[in-house]
């Protein structure tokens, strides 16, 4: 015999709501997107060239992989760096540390807007390297570390003591255990990082307007500006001259980002397998 | 010959002294078990051996241990003692890679590159193991996919691929079933030909049916130490006996 009250009716009606309410948004914008923007896809819009007539978005799709791959080669050395000094040399409870803690947290909280203000400054203007693919990836790299930094403390704190001691018993140094035992045991969380970090470079808009620019071609090299998907998009919906291309942009967007998402999980499926218990 | 002399050993986490006056040896090709009730400081002695406790912060060693003569915490260095002394501890614990890479860490550790060398390596620990026909099978697999006592088994391999003169043992079935049980005291009963053995357990059976010494422990110090028939049929000491007798927690 079970009596349901009505309290936890109504709690259970409530949590279900909001459960369909956010689905449900989702839903809707994912519907929204590809409504408005799947009929206007078209071969012409991955046109090699932009020009003002044909909006293509190759150059921005190019870009955008560019970009994510510059700014994650600046950034994952550095975050993982600092990641395996904290989890695994720095002493619990240091100052250096507590240090390191805080400067990734307010680095974290920071307006991406901030992060264009500070590139623009520092990369465009004061090392002169204008509006540049180089100058935004630098811009982005900054932006994502304190993610990167998180996420792999995370993944390496979470890499069992049993893992270092049975190295260290084996007569492996330091260097060894953290590098061949504990890291690649870290890698699956690591990578869900550098999705979260390729998801936030993907959709970044205001950090890249004063740094790479908007200019739409594919950059010939790293000192020439370039716009990804997002900041096309923006050009495109604030010039409102193509709005239905710009619907077609965020349904490659979304696929893009989809597709980074399934990847990764592929690739830490693969690297993880070891962990669990076929 | 004796391969451990523990001589006025003495050990504190912080302020806690773990260790008192610890004076004991080991003999070459024996197994010496060590017993006593839970907390009485037997992974502590054990771990003071590889210099395991290095790592933990705040332990404090006095007093000396000395392997085949030798103080191992004077200038010996710290990997090539663990070189030297191999563990196996209480929960198996394989790395998160193939039964091959499992063996192969530790003589990769050591310099091992060529693949033949590496190849036999791995096939000598795993049969002097006793684990060999059950993987030979599976050496690309996850070590991971093996059952507990497998686990187990494959990390007494491991641990036996550095070629190690003693092996440290701390517990190591009490996670598992008495089939695997069995087999490791079997095992080990094999191995003691060639290596010295020393083992941490819970088991007065266990320490009756394969260990040549006992050492009894109480509170962080060594309250007897004899052959093992001497400890469980005519124990000295009254604590001794209130223990093996089970009168004891
Ligand atoms: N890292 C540590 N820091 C502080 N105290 C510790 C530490 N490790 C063990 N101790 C303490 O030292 C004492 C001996 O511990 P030890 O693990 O050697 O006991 P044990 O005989 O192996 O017990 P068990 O049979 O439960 O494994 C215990 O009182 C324990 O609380
Ligand atoms: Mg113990």
């Amino acid at each position: 015999m079970k009596r349901i009250s009505p309290s936890e009716t109504f709690m259970a009606a409530i949590t279900w709501a909001a459960a369909l309410l956010t689905a449900g948004a989702l839903l809707y914008i994912i519907g929204f997107i590809l409504w408005r923007g799947v009929p206007y896809i078209t071969p012409s819009l991955f046109a090699p060239v932009y020009n003002s007539i044909n909006v293509s978005l190759l150059p921005a799709l190019v870009s955008t992989v560019m970009m994510a791959v510059l700014s994650l080669s600046f950034a994952l050395p550095l975050g993982i760096g600092a990641a395996v000094y904290l989890a695994e040399y720095a002493r619990r409870g240091n100052r250096a540390v507590r240090l390191i803690r805080l400067a990734a947290e307010t680095l974290a909280g920071i307006p991406s807007i901030v992060y264009g203000l500070f590139g623009m400054l520092f990369f465009v203007v004061w090392l002169g390297w204008d509006f540049s693919l180089l100058a935004g990836s630098c811009t982005l790299a900054i932006m994502i570390l304190p993610l990167l930094l998180r996420s792999g403390e995370e993944a390496l704190l979470s890499v069992p003591d049993s893992y270092r001691e049975g190295s260290f018993a084996l007569g492996a140094g330091k260097l060894r255990t953290v590098f061949r035992i504990v890291l690649p045991a870290a890698i699956p969380g690591v990578l869900a990082g550098v999705v979260l970090a390729v998801g936030r470079i993907a959709g970044e808009t205001a950090a890249l307007i004063y740094t790479a620019g908007t200019v739409a071609q594919i950059p010939p090299d790293v000192f020439a500006s370039a716009r990804t998907l997002s900041v096309h998009m923006y050009a495109l919906s604030r010039e409102g001259l193509h709005t239905n291309e710009g619907y077609a942009t965020a349904v490659v967007l979304l696929l893009v980002v989809i597709g980074i998402n399934v990847i990764a999980a592929r690739i830490a499926g693969k690297i993880g397998g070891a962990h669990e218990r076929v | 010959m004796n391969v451990f002399d523990i001589t006025d050993l003495n050990l504190w986490y912080g302020k806690f002294q773990a260790l008192q006056n610890i004076n004991m040896s080991a003999s070459e090709a024996e197994i010496t078990a060590l017993i006593g009730p839970s907390g009485c400081g037997k992974s502590t002695l054990l771990k003071t051996l590889n210099r395991m406790n290095d790592l933990v912060p705040g332990c404090r060693v006095t007093g000396s241990v000395c392997l085949s003569g030798m103080d191992i915490y004077g200038n010996l260095n710290v990997n090539d003692l663990r070189k030297r002394v191999g563990m196996v501890f209480q929960k198996p614990n394989p790395f998160p890679m193939s039964v091959y890479d499992n063996i192969a860490f530790g003589p990769r550790t050591h310099g091992v590159k060529s693949r033949y060398a590496l190849d036999e390596a791995v096939e000598n620990s795993l049969k002097a193991a006793a684990i060999w026909d059950e993987v030979k099978d599976r050496l690309r697999k996850s070590a991971l996919g093996l059952s507990g006592g497998q686990q187990q088994r494959l990390c007494i391999a491991r641990a036996l691929a550095v070629k190690p003169e003693v092996l440290l043992l701390d517990e190591p079935t009490s996670a598992l079933d008495p089939i695997s049980t069995g087999k490791i005291e079997e095992l080990l009963l094999e191995l003691k030909n060639d290596y010295s053995i020393i083992i941490v357990t819970h088991n007065m059976q266990q320490a009756t049916r394969i260990s040549d010494q006992t050492a009894f422990f109480l509170l962080g110090e060594m309250i007897e130490y004899d052959s093992t028939e001497k400890i469980f049929s005519m124990p000295q000491d009254k604590r001794t006996e209130d223990y093996v007798t089970g009168r004891f927690g």
